[in-house]
């Protein structure tokens, strides 16, 4: 038995009301579907399901507001009849079989993998010391092992003067206290939407290239891969195109970076802003900080818990103050191609079309394989066509070579 | 060729006959024994109703049947001598000469009870009649008294040690390791086994090989005794003889003390183990009122007998001083006070000598320099001393 | 101005010189007198002292150290040795419900100033029953000390004050440290009350006591050729622990690493594990490491007894995975 609990979708939550079921006793439910509206401090929010299975009952009644924890609903799992399961606390997949010996944060990373909003690990010294520069922790990307945020990283910012944290956030709607100002809100993002996007296409001098990438070793590895992986481990191609962008960008600086007070700076890493289209309208494009040096496991949780966050409307400031380039994914909206703006300060997009079956010659033969269409649009005051041409050779390249992305890993 | 071994002992349950004729001693020295032994049954029959009061808490063992061993023993000892005792051990404080009141104040877990109300009914302590516990561990005494005679014989002092334990040690194996090494080092230990048949609910012939202790110490290769343990003069005649051979001899003696417990192993006791029948034919020869009837009837003052009869107005007298003892102790235990809490820690380690800082750092060559009393250093400031 | 010597000889120059400055001082255990010791620390002392002070014991422990307990009762420093650790458990009674509580559960009347030393330890392929640490048993228990001497100094000078001091010390030597030959200052100067740093380094602070110190050392001078300096805590006193001194070390290096030769659970690295969480969880910047034995008597073979102790090699993985 499955115990959906009332999830963390931020540090700052603690309790939620729930607004509406979506599901009912009875009904199958698949990982990722929403199953339950609630409203949290700062909006409505959709309540993912995080396994598949089958609803046994429903705990929470409408109204009702609870704190976070609280268990909502059963669920029987999914191929169960009413062997006694995990409890909800525990991802799957993490009974029984050897546990590495990690006398690091493993066993904590395991721990915590749960929750929806991942804790972000940052060791006390830096906790304390952050707290005496008046470092804002948020702003930092951990450099520890496991991503953690150590003494050093608090070191860095301070001496930086840690600007990031108190640059505004163009799209943050970090203060939404209720449902009802919902329309306010939608109005508010649009306004921001359409400020980024005039500016983007008044200023910037955009070029546009686009390659067909042949999809079937990446998507045949991802298959082996995913075979050994548990249910809440699957990677998704998403993952690894996002990896492959990340890293294809190490040899392309003049595509990685901002274009402020008239000239390029280049950023040291790549933190590529993911576009997530929200449900109640609007686009946000929250990054996935240094992207190109995270082990592909890291990066898919990072993933799903920022499409969480973004749609629940708890995102980091840092998270949309700090990408680097953009990519869009509008596969699942059935489109091939995509032909993107770029979101200033950027200076690159990167678009992913859907992946489809489609005749493909190799080696003076004729094979149907899965294919994407990516493209790139960028900004002509930094670089050229050439090199955005050079670029997107080299990332197909590179996705005919999955294990190297995860190779990158360690 | 096999060695003839020893046979087991058939172990009686039954009482000897009760010690008849008149009491060779002085009737002052009599009635000082008759009064001891009051003393400690008083002193008991009190410690069981205030245990029902609950102001007596934890485990608390009477030694009620046993008192004439405690007595006849102790008085067969010199000021100088070590005791070590076991958990039954109120009797042997009171005779060696702790206050009572110290005594009753320390199972009231008061401050002015002779450690402190650290110790408890079983820990009794005293540094000024050189009792060194109060052991709750079965056996355990038994190589500490070794190392006490070790220590008296290596500074040249005259002091031996009488070490009390029950049958139920006999069969640990620190009463093989310690009467080893006794014997062996040639040390001044009197060895007083209390036999009272049982070590706790298992009677001695459930537990032992061999119930003839004396067969088991001599196979240590010392000289052993055996007394009838009901009767106070038997006890004090044959600790005086082992007393002797001990001091003459300067080397282990063994004493077997045939005794009875009259009252349960300890208060959560429901003596599922024994026949009421036993228990009575023994407190038929108890040693109370087998003395007392012996001095009532013969007298004191040698073999001849007649000239020194105890009058009943006499023993009632007696008994009534005991008794008096017995109330004022009570009422000092009741006004006593409760250690400080703040006070948790204090005796874990030994302070440090005044004047010297508590982490001196010796340089080469310092050794043993630092100096500290040796134990035993008495002088706490302890209301409870002074008879009552 | 120094002199080399082993810690064997450093142990035995430390005995001989407090059986010759204090006639209450005497030796006893199995085989110190004839045979001159099991690891040779007594030999010759027999003839320098006489049969009443080093004093030849049947092979009864539980009967030798609680005459010990007896005879410091009774006004003498005794030094009880008892072969090694695992035979102290026959002892164990005495140790724990004599010496250790007479003072306190005798409301502070009887102290006894009782000695205890002990051999302790493996890497020295003699198997299960010949190769425990259990330091932190002792260290458990309330009333005692525990000392692990682990440097030339300390087996000279760590003695002395043990017998200075008026509770039960029970010292630690770890067999495998008896060889070591090391340089003794001529003006050396040893307490039982602190931890001392053995090294300065400030990226990992790594603690340990005993036989692991010098392979704590071999692996930060391993850890230096890399860039990271470590700076090492020998622990020396067991109980009470110099909390001070490990939070110090560790609110320096914002990261540490506990090596003990015993068994992971239940450890007394568990237990400065514990003391850097309550003193110095604020100056931490991973989380806590340690190396341990791994929780299997230890075997005979030696490549198997090698796996089951902290080796250098393990000590900088684990310093390498936690600066990540």
């Amino acid at each position: 038995m499955i115990e959906f609990k009332l999830p963390s979708l931020g540090a700052d939550m603690d309790e939620g009301t729930l607004l509406e079921w979506r599901v009912k006793p009875g009904d199958a439910v698949k990982k990722g579907q929403v199953i339950a509206v609630v409203d949290t401090a700062k909006a409505a929010v959709d309540i993912e399901c995080w396994q598949d299975g089958t609803i046994v009952e429903l705990l929470a009644e409408v109204g009702q507001k609870m704190p976070v924890g609280t268990v909502m609903a059963t669920l029987l799992e999914a191929g169960e009849k009413s062997l006694p399961s995990l409890p909800a606390s525990l991802p799957q997949g993490e009974r029984g079989g050897s546990q590495l010996p990690s006398p690091l944060a493993g066993e904590g990373l395991r721990e915590r993998g749960n929750a929806p909003a991942q804790r972000r690990m940052i060791s006390p010294a830096a906790r304390k010391h952050a707290a005496e520069k008046g470092v804002d922790l948020d702003s930092l990307t951990g450099s520890g092992p496991h991503g953690a945020v150590i003494l050093a990283d608090v070191e860095t910012a301070a001496a930086q003067g840690a600007a990031a944290a108190s640059r505004p956030a163009v799209a943050a709607t970090t203060e939404v206290p209720s449902a009802e100002k919902g329309a306010a809100r939608i109005a508010a993002m649009r306004q921001a939407i359409a400020t980024a996007m005039a500016r983007s296409k008044r200023e910037i001098p955009h070029y546009y290239v686009s390659e067909d990438i042949p999809l079937a070793r990446a998507l045949a590895w991802l298959q082996t891969a995913n075979s050994q992986r548990s249910m809440a481990e699957r990677l998704l191609p998403a993952v690894l195109l996002l990896k492959a962008v990340a890293v294809t960008l190490r040899g392309y600086p003049e595509l990685n970076g901002w274009w402020r007070d008239g000239s390029f700076v280049t950023a040291e890493r790549s933190n590529p802003g993911v576009a997530i289209s929200l449900r109640q309208g609007g686009l946000i494009a929250p990054a996935l900080l240094d992207a190109g040096s995270k082990p592909l496991t890291q990066l898919m949780q990072e993933l799903t818990d920022l499409v969480q966050r973004a749609r629940a409307g708890s995102l980091r400031s840092s998270e949309l103050t700090d990408g680097t380039i953009t990519v869009t994914n509008l596969g699942d909206q059935g489109t091939q191609t995509v032909f993107g703006v770029i979101y200033p300060p950027q200076v690159a997009l990167v678009g992913f079309g859907r992946i489809v079956e489609r005749p493909w010659a190799e080696d003076g033969g004729l094979k149907v394989l899965p294919v994407v269409t990516a493209s790139l649009a960028a900004d002509h005051r930094v670089s050229d066509g050439h090199r955005g041409a050079l670029f997107l050779r080299e990332l197909a390249e590179l996705l005919q070579h999955p294990e190297e992305l995860d190779k990158e890993a360690s | 060729m096999t060695k003839k071994l020893p046979v087991k002992q058939k172990i009686e349950h039954r009482p000897p006959p009760p010690p008849a004729g008149p009491v060779p001693w002085d009737k002052d020295f009599a009635l000082q024994l008759l009064l001891d032994m009051l003393r400690i049954r008083r002193l008991e029959e009190k410690a069981a109703e205030l245990y029902g009061d609950g102001k007596i808490r934890g485990f608390l063992h009477l030694y009620i049947g046993e008192e004439a061993v405690a007595v006849g023993a102790l008085h067969a000892l010199a000021p100088q001598d070590n005791v070590v005792a076991t958990y039954r051990e109120h009797g042997h404080a009171l005779v060696r000469g702790m206050p009572m009141g110290a005594i009753m104040a320390e199972m009231y877990g008061k401050q002015e009870g002779c450690a402190r109300g650290h110790g408890g009914s079983m820990h009794l302590f005293d540094a000024a009649t050189r009792l060194y516990g109060g052991n709750a561990i079965v056996g355990g005494g038994l190589p500490l008294a070794t190392g006490l005679a070790l220590a008296a014989r290596l500074q040249g002092e005259t002091r031996l040690t009488a070490c009390f334990f029950g049958d139920g040690a006999v069969a640990e194996g620190a009463f093989h390791e310690s009467l080893n090494l006794a014997a062996l080092w040639k040390l001044p230990v009197l060895f007083c086994c209390e036999n009272n048949l049982y070590g706790m609910g298992t009677a001695i012939e459930r537990a032992e090989s061999q119930t003839d202790l004396c067969a088991k110490a001599a196979s240590y290769n010392m000289p052993t005794f055996a007394a009838d343990g009901m009767d106070v003069v038997a006890v004090h005649a044959t600790m005086q003889q082992a007393v002797a051979k001990v001091r003459k001899d300067a080397g282990p003696v063994f004493v077997e003390f045939r005794t009875y417990r009259f009252r349960a192993h300890s208060m959560f006791d429901a003596e599922l183990y024994r026949d009421k029948a036993e228990v009575e034919a023994w407190q038929e020869c108890g040693p109370l009122h087998t003395f007392t009837a012996r001095l009532k009837a013969k007298g004191a003052g040698g073999v001849k007998g007649g000239k020194a009869k105890l009058s009943e107005k006499e023993f009632l007298a007696l008994d009534a001083r005991a008794q008096a003892e017995v109330a004022e102790a009570v009422a000092f235990a009741e006004a006593g006070t409760w250690e400080p809490v703040e006070d948790l820690l204090k005796d874990v380690h030994t302070p440090p000598p005044p004047g010297r800082p508590k982490e001196a750092q010796p340089t080469p060559g310092a050794g043993a320099a630092r100096e500290h009393p040796s134990p035993p250093s008495s002088g706490r400031g302890m209301g409870g001393r002074g008879r009552p | 101005m120094s002199r080399k010597l082993s810690y064997r000889e450093a142990m035995r120059e430390a005995m001989h010189e407090a059986l010759s400055k204090d006639p209450r001082v005497f030796l006893m255990g199995e085989d110190v007198g004839r045979y001159g010791g099991t690891y040779a620390f007594s030999k010759g002392f027999l003839d320098a002292f006489g049969p009443e002070r080093i004093r030849d014991t049947p092979l009864s422990e539980l009967g030798f150290v609680g005459a010990g307990v007896g005879a410091a009762l009774g006004g003498l420093r005794p030094i009880v040795e008892v072969m090694t650790v695992n035979f102290s458990l026959l002892a164990l009674d005495q140790i724990v419900n004599s010496a250790a509580l007479y003072r306190h559960m005798s409301g502070g009347q009887f102290s006894v100033p009782l000695v205890i030393r002990m051999a302790t330890g493996a890497g020295r392929q003699l198997a299960a029953q010949h190769s425990h640490s259990l330091e932190n048993w002792y260290a458990h228990i309330p009333g005692i000390k525990v000392l692990a001497p682990a440097t030339i100094e300390d087996a000279r000078g760590m003695l002395a004050p043990a017998l200075a001091d008026p509770d039960p010390v029970v010292i630690f030597e770890h067999a495998g440290l008896f060889n070591m030959e090391g340089e003794l200052p001529d003006d050396w100067t040893v307490d039982i009350a602190s931890a001392k740093v053995r090294r300065t380094g400030k990226d990992v602070a790594i603690i340990t006591h005993g036989g692991s110190l010098p392979k704590v050392l071999a692996a930060a001078e391993t850890l230096a050729a890399d860039g990271v300096e470590a700076e090492v805590i020998d622990l020396r006193v067991l109980r009470p622990l110099d909390t001070a001194t490990i939070a110090a070390a560790v609110a320096k290096c914002h990261r540490a690493v506990v090596v003990d030769e015993g068994w992971k659970s239940g450890s007394l690295a568990a237990e400065v594990m514990a003391r850097i969480v309550e003193h110095a969880f604020w100056e931490l910047d991973a989380p806590v490491a340690r190396v341990c034995s791994e929780e299997v008597p230890i075997p005979y073979a030696k490549h198997l007894e090698d796996a089951a102790l902290p080796q250098p090699e393990k000590i900088v993985a684990a310093v390498k995975e936690m600066l990540g």
